[in-house]
């Protein structure tokens, strides 16, 4: 079977992309250890590199490397020196699980309805106005959308908490924040794709045949006017669940996205190998997904 | 009045757009937009750079979009900043277009294994870290890059090497949704009946895509393309708040916000850094929104108007 | 299923702490042997406790786990009894022999600690981590019984009790270690030394503390829980001190930078500020390797266009002394240095004598910043040399940003022209600082070497009499910056605290910034509650600040 076919090939690749991604990384200046205050003597520092193996070759160091993600071991985090990758991966990636999930589900349940609206009412009045909010909502970044919502939901008005993620009230403003832009992507699309939809042939016969606007739109035009948003919705499934570095800054939430950018900029390379390996899994998992349900939603679609 | 010879199909497409007087009108503000900002050295109020004691000024009529901490005009930072950003959004949806909508329909076209290899591959490229990925081409390219501008263009040049080398980066990540969304449609198109119908006739593959498959992913392409260019500049403005994005005393759009973006506090807004850099961000955005569903509506082959 | 997700991030019914801090940054270990950076510090010192500790006021160096020492008259033997009733947390005495295992430790490459050098003062250290010695008993560390510790040193050094109040130096448990490896500090029961014990960790969360009963001064330690937040974002630490949720704002880069001059004049905020000078430099490092930077004049003529007073009035805004020499004036043992003087019209004179009359001839010069994010003042001090150098000597220099790790990668291989650097003390005493440019330094990287310079320095690495020492040390730092010039001071750090002293006593601005929490009090009444983080919204008003006079006497505020 395809998709089996597509399963199998999930860890040749990953490998591809481990050994990609270690390589890209050696090749960046600038080492985990080379911070403004060099230690006192060369020897100290010779002894920093060989406990993290940096004094290795580099191929060595990858089969290292290897032998012990053969064990489900990610290595020790060279920043974090209390902890393994492991250790800070089990922690964070529940709160960027929820994080992400929350605004998956904000970006679909907002973004579809409204371009589907917008896709019956087009040309008109309320398409305009929507479009409008669609596209601010697309164009303003969650630096200036974060701090804003902030400003006036929680200080001023003081309904939200201002930060950290301690309770369900805290995920209501990062969730609107990390999705905003999302479902204004996603309302686009949906009101081009079911544009051309309810132009097809089979929906004039449909509306030939008697059938009501409600029902041709949400019972026959909605399932292959969502395609375009399936291809687009893996990749930006796997971006939200992996966090996302402003949020986490801005509501000082413990998720992986710090942890995505920390890790490049001091150049720990278990920790980020670890998150790229993560992210690249769910990549990958979630394209799968994503054309199993091409098919489910055109059943014409083969892919041979 | 007697017959002239027949409209073609591309005039009729421009009669219709002439019509969408919205779209119309965007063409023209974007046009104007692009002769302002490629003029603005001779038209700037103030030096690019220029520095002055005025810190802080809120809105007045010295400087209209008020100044910032070096006591620069921030009207003037603005038009300066929107040749970068322009730039940027320009060649990450130059890129997009072309590569992103070749790859994806030549994968969707071809299906099966060339198909599945094809999109792996973006897959893989979309993994890899892009912080790390912008470090290593900004590092390895930089010098190599500035030592050429010198040679063509003067040392005044050099400093523009950066921005070229980052241009370039942003390109090679930002046309991989479109390739996946372009190959998605392309899935569907293929099974259809005129597809069956025109290879019967002979036709080749490549006159199959150009001719019938793509017409019919132009709207959106259109749409995301439209959606390409905010999410370049935006990426640039987030790599500017990271620090890795345009160098000062440069600015863009995206910068800009990204420094405005830190005066939203409680105590005392600056709000002219924010308003004015975000505001001429969304209108152009927004510009570019309406134009490009003016060209979709007057290319669409089936018309609804 | 949406429950489910929802359900998974959240959940955390923890009583609400006594004190809450914002500590600005993630901690990167809380083991002593590998902590660096000063937020791994301030949390390693609650936990752990070394010979001496720091007085919360003065940052001396005063008797901790040692209840006493004795100094030789050469200044070269320690000895340091222990108290009787320092015992771990989980139980047992802490001995002399815990001691030497740590410092051992330390000294073992194995351990890949940074700061190994510290303990290189010691007798036979260094060889033994170099392993040309394989005996630990060569190593000048020697307990002599259960409580008493003898220490032997190279020279006299004059800021070894300071070094013993220094993370890497303290007692951390043998048993633990042993047991666990290098996820010892995730181990429950954790033993530790220090005040307070390791409740919680949570990677970019918090830091838990919960007080430790058995600690030998445990009466005098005020707050039961005490957390600390890394945050990342000013805007964020702001608007939590606003809300209450956050008591002690202790780093400066949490506050935002635009709001200083509001929050230092404004009525109701000013009573927050506490600032104090920092033992911190801010100077400019010149390739004395590349051409025309080779030339002192040249330097110099670089050095005498700044207007340092500009940058700090205009970009800074919180106080910053300007610098004249590199090490700050007020650290112990140290006599105040003349630098060079802002006089634009002898750097032109200069620079003509260089054969660069009006900037002729010079090609462009590229200062190196680090990349960082908009809100940085580097950048911006960057764009006003450009303009300073521009104006006053027609010297063109580009401003180059490089991400922070290639910045460093490029002073260390001497890639650069003018770049810019920051120093922070590790202790009290100008050698600190004036330690970092001896020819062989690995932390020089400027590519000057002068034999007068660490002949300086090595006649007062043995000088035990303090006043002559100093005198030395001045000669070597007047030679640094006035007549060779391969870097330029530009102004001495300025820290602050932003917490409101009508709730919150025991915190000093002293030099070290390092505040020890034990002595941290947090009165309760004061603010209207911290809501458990169990129960709904955070529905606080703003707390009212009292305003007017308040007791300044506990912050020394050295402004001028």
């Amino acid at each position: 079977m395809f998709f089996l076919k597509r399963l199998l090939f999930l860890i040749p690749l990953l490998l591809v992309i481990s050994f990609l991604a270690f390589g890209l990384m050696r090749i960046a200046p600038g080492g985990p250890f080379d911070n403004n205050r060099a230690p006192a003597t060369p020897e100290i520092e010779r002894a920093i590199r060989a406990r993290y193996h940096l004094d290795e070759p580099v191929m060595q160091q990858y089969v290292h490397y290897l032998s012990d993600l053969a064990r489900g071991d990610l290595g020790a985090s060279t920043k974090y020196r209390n902890h393994t990758v492991n250790d800070i991966i089990r922690d964070a990636l529940p709160v960027s699980l929820t994080l992400g999930g929350l605004a998956f589900c904000f970006a679909l349940g907002l973004g579809i309805p409204w371009g589907v609206f917008m896709a019956v009412r087009r040309g008109q009045w309320a398409d305009h106005a929507l479009g409008l909010l669609s596209l601010i909502g697309v164009c303003l970044p969650g630096l200036v959308l974060g701090p804003l919502l902030v400003l006036v939901l929680a200080v001023r008005v003081g309904w939200f908490p201002v930060g950290l993620w301690e309770s369900p009230l805290h995920f209501i403003l990062p969730t609107i924040t990390l999705g905003v832009l999302f479902a204004g992507k996603v309302a686009r699309l949906v009101r081009e794709s079911m544009t051309t939809t309810l132009q097809s042939e089979f929906i004039t016969a449909a509306r030939a045949k008697g059938l009501s606007e409600s029902a041709i739109v949400i019972k026959h035009a909605l399932r292959p006017a969502l395609l375009p948003v399936v291809s687009f919705s893996a990749p930006m499934l796997a971006d939200l669940l992996t966090g996302s570095f402003v949020v986490e800054s801005i509501f000082q939430i413990p998720g992986l996205g710090g942890f995505f950018v920390n890790s490049s900029f001091n150049r720990d390379y278990p920790l980020l190998m670890g998150l790229v390996l993560l992210y690249a899994a769910l990549l990958l998992l979630f394209n799968l997904a994503a054309d199993l349900l091409l098919v489910m939603l055109d059943r014409r679609i083969k892919y041979e | 009045m007697s017959e002239t010879r027949p409209v073609t199909p591309g005039e009729r497409s421009w009669l219709r757009f002439r019509r969408n007087k919205p779209a119309l009108f965007c063409l023209i503000f974007l046009a104007l937009l692009a002769l302002l900002v490629a003029a603005w050295p001779l038209v700037a109020p103030y030096p690019a750079n220029a520095i002055t004691d005025e810190q802080f000024q809120p809105p007045i009529l010295r400087h209209w979009f008020g100044t910032d901490v070096h006591g620069r005009d921030l009207l003037t930072r603005v038009f300066y900043g929107a040749r970068v950003s322009l730039l940027v959004g320009v060649v990450g949806a130059g890129v997009a277009l072309v590569i992103g909508v070749t790859w994806g329909a030549v994968s969707g076209y071809a299906g099966g294994r060339l198909d599945g290899a094809m999109m792996r591959f973006v897959d893989v490229i979309y993994s890899m870290p892009s912080i790390i990925f912008l470090i290593v081409l900004l590092t390895t390219l930089r010098a190599t890059v500035a030592k050429w501008l010198t040679n063509w263009f003067g040392s005044e040049a050099a400093p523009k090497a950066h921005l070229l080398v980052l241009v370039v980066g942003l390109g090679a990540i930002s046309w991989l949704p479109m390739a996946r969304i372009v190959r998605g449609q392309v899935l569907t198109l293929r099974q259809r009946a005129f597809v069956d119908a025109s290879r019967v006739l002979g036709a080749s593959h490549a006159r199959i895509l150009w001719h019938h498959i793509l017409p019919n992913v132009w709207g959106i392409v259109i749409v995301y393309l439209t959606l390409t260019v905010p999410s370049v500049i935006l990426y640039e403005s987030f790599l500017s708040y990271l620090g890795l994005g345009i160098q000062p005393p440069m600015a863009s759009w995206g910068s800009l916000v990204a420094e405005g973006a830190g005066q939203i506090n409680p105590i005392q807004i600056y709000w002219w850094l924010v308003v004015f850099p975000a505001t001429t961000l969304v209108l152009t955005l927004l510009a570019l929104n309406f134009l490009g569903d003016g060209l979709r509506d007057a290319f669409d082959p089936k018309g609804q108007t | 299923m949406v429950l489910a997700v929802l359900l998974i991030g959240c959940g955390r019914n923890e009583p609400p702490a006594d004190l809450v801090i914002a500590n600005g940054g993630e901690v990167g270990s809380l083991d002593p042997a590998t902590a660096t950076t000063i937020e791994d510090l301030r949390i390693c010192m609650a936990l752990f406790e070394g010979l001496m500790r720091v007085d919360p006021a003065t940052a001396q160096p005063v008797p901790g786990l040692a209840e006493r020492f004795e100094i030789s008259p050469d200044g070269r033997t320690y000895l340091f009894f222990l108290r009787t009733n320092a015992v771990w947390s989980t139980g047992g005495r802490i001995t002399a022999h815990d001691f030497v295992w740590s410092w051992l430790r330390v000294l073992n490459p194995a351990t890949a600690s940074e700061y190994a050098g510290q303990l290189f003062y010691i007798k036979g250290a260094e060889a033994y981590f170099t392993n040309k010695v394989r005996d630990p008993s060569q190593v000048g560390i020697r307990a002599l019984d259960d409580l008493t510790l003898r220490v032997e040193l190279v020279n006299p050094t004059a800021f070894f009790l300071d070094l013993c109040a220094f993370q890497t130096l303290y007692v951390v448990p043998r048993a633990v270690i042993e047991k666990h490896g290098d996820r010892w500090m995730r181990a429950r029961p954790l033993a530790v030394s220090g005040p307070y014990q390791l409740d919680q960790w949570r990677l970019n969360d918090r830091v838990r503390l919960r007080r430790n009963p058995r600690y030998w001064d445990a009466t005098n330690t005020h707050c039961e829980l005490v957390d600390l937040l890394p945050i990342r974002s000013a805007t964020t630490a702001f608007n939590l001190y606003e809300r209450g949720v956050v008591d002690i704002i202790w780093d400066k880069e949490l506050i935002p930078s635009e709001l200083y001059p509001f929050l230092r004049t404004n009525e109701a905020h000013r009573v927050n500020f506490h600032s104090f000078n920092y033992l911190g430099a801010y100077f400019l490092r010149f390739n004395t390797t590349r051409p025309p930077l080779d030339d002192p004049r040249v330097r110099k003529a670089l050095a005498m266009c700044i207007d340092k007073q500009r940058l700090i009035d205009k970009i800074l805004k919180t106080g910053e002394l300007i610098a004249q020499g590199l090490v700050p004036p007020y650290t112990t043992n140290h006599l105040p240095v003349a630098g060079l003087p802002y006089d634009p019209a002898a750097a032109r004179k200069l620079l003509e004598e260089a054969g660069h009359p009006g900037g002729r001839g010079l090609r462009p010069i590229e200062y190196s910043v680090e990349s960082a994010g908009p809100s940085s003042p580097h950048a911006k001090i960057g764009v006003e040399l450009q303009e300073m150098w521009r104006t006053h000597l027609g010297v063109e220099v580009q401003l180059r940003q490089t991400e922070k790790q290639v910045h460093t990668k490029d002073q260390k291989s001497l890639d650069y022209d003018v770049s810019r650097s920051t120093w922070i003390g590790d202790y009290n005493d100008p050698n600190t600082f004036l330690d970092l440019f001896r020819g062989n330094n690995g932390n020089n990287r400027t590519g000057w070497k002068n034999a007068r310079y660490d002949q300086l320095m090595d006649q007062a690495a043995v000088q035990p009499d303090h006043a002559r020492r100093a005198e030395l040390l001045r000669e070597a730092e007047t030679l640094l910056v006035r007549d060779e010039a391969p870097i330029v001071p530009v102004y001495y750090f300025s820290g602050f605290n932003y917490y409101n002293s009508a709730n919150v006593s025991g915190i000093w601005g002293n030099v070290l910034d390092i505040h020890p929490i034990n002595a941290i009090q947090r009165k309760k009444s004061a603010v209207s509650g911290r809501s458990s983080v169990a129960a709904s919204a955070d529905l606080l008003p703003r707390t009212t600040h009292h305003g007017a006079r308040n007791t300044e006497h506990e912050t020394r505020s050295t402004l001028p």
